[in-house]
């Protein structure tokens, strides 16, 4: 009697798992714990590159890029607030 | 004469280049471990060659400014959430809980996957190459135009391979005493970093002219370690004691 191959299954669930750690990982790393960080540095990035055409605008960038930093906090700071009182949850 | 100014020029302005590659993966090196990084460092400088060789002096007419422009956006997102995490941590709104939620998975996972030694960081792996390979290729287009200006590549190659050189003594001289920082403050740091090149190169990328060049870069990421520091002083005295008296 032959022994099923479990190499080769295990050889594909490990390839299976690798593709979706690969997505997983630009999932993380695209969108992360806030999405709206994503969005909001295309954004300020975009308006950044037409304002540049026309104007000297280099403090708009690191400036916009701080205040997105702190409005993502204080969602967060508001988030646990709402839930404080169900226990600890992630930011 | 001549010769020593453009080996000297052609040192300097790819000294800055690696310095910027070197800081990158220093930090993803020491802070997510260095089998990845490596790795991405070696594939980064492979697909440097294979650009290299392809194009040659043809090199000059890609456009780095759409590069500088996607890889900055990239590290600049990237960035941020790290360096959101490291202030939610630092002002303590960022539970241990999360910390030992980590452990426990990472526990999970060794059950199932014994050696540990074949897994890979994709996040090291691509911080480590883009940085790495946009560098580098700064540093290709360093050597062709300043030494295709005076008809001299080899003189210009040799001034990139002496910085190269000196980056890696440099490196390899402070990697171990960056090994002994807190953890929270190395992510802190990396979050700084990360965040403050992608401001620069997007803002390259975007077509902005920063005052100085790269001496801005400087500026940049002490207004973004500062104002780090700010939001989450700002944090500590506000956000954390309101929460831990409602969850008291």
């Amino acid at each position: 009697m032959v022994a099923p191959d479990r190499s080769a299954d295990a050889g594909d669930e490990d390839g299976m798992k690798g593709v979706r750690r690969f997505a997983r990982f630009w999932y993380d790393f695209i969108v992360g714990d806030d999405w709206s960080i994503a969005a909001w540095v295309v954004g300020i990035v975009g308006a950044t590159a037409l304002l540049a055409r026309r104007w000297d605008v280099w403090p708009l960038l690191p400036l916009a890029v701080i205040v997105v930093l702190a409005l993502s906090l204080r969602r967060a700071v508001r988030d646990a607030r709402a839930t404080a009182e169900e226990g600890p949850r992630e930011l | 004469m001549h010769s020593l100014v453009l080996v000297g020029a052609a040192f300097l302005a790819s000294a800055v280049e690696m310095v910027e590659a070197l800081t990158i993966v220093l930090a993803v090196g020491v802070t997510r471990g260095w089998r990845s990084a490596a790795s991405g460092v070696v594939a980064a400088l492979a697909a440097l060659g294979i650009v290299v060789a392809a194009l040659g002096p043809a090199l000059a007419r890609v456009p780095i400014d759409s590069l500088r422009l996607a890889v900055g956006v990239l590290l600049l997102v990237f960035g941020l959430q790290w360096l959101r995490k490291a202030i939610l941590r630092a002002s303590g709104l960022k539970a241990l809980h999360d910390e030992q939620a980590a452990y426990e998975a990472e526990v999970r996972e060794l059950e199932h996957r014994p050696d540990r030694s074949d897994r890979h960081d994709w996040y090291s792996f691509t911080v480590a190459f883009k940085g790495v390979f946009l560098e580098g290729l700064e540093v290709a287009f360093i050597v062709i135009t300043f030494g295709g200006a005076q008809h001299q590549v080899g003189l210009a190659a040799a001034g990139a391979a002496i910085a190269l050189v000196a980056v890696l003594v440099v490196g390899a001289a402070v990697h171990a005493p960056l090994s002994r920082v807190p953890e929270n403050t190395l992510k802190f740091g990396v979050g700084v970093m990360l965040t403050a090149f992608g401001i620069f190169w997007s803002g390259e990328g975007a077509g902005l002219a920063w005052p100085g060049s790269d001496a801005s870069l400087v500026a940049v990421i002490a207004f973004v370690a500062l104002a780090s520091l700010g939001l989450t002083r700002w944090l500590r005295r506000t956000a954390a004691p309101t929460l831990e008296t409602r969850t008291a």
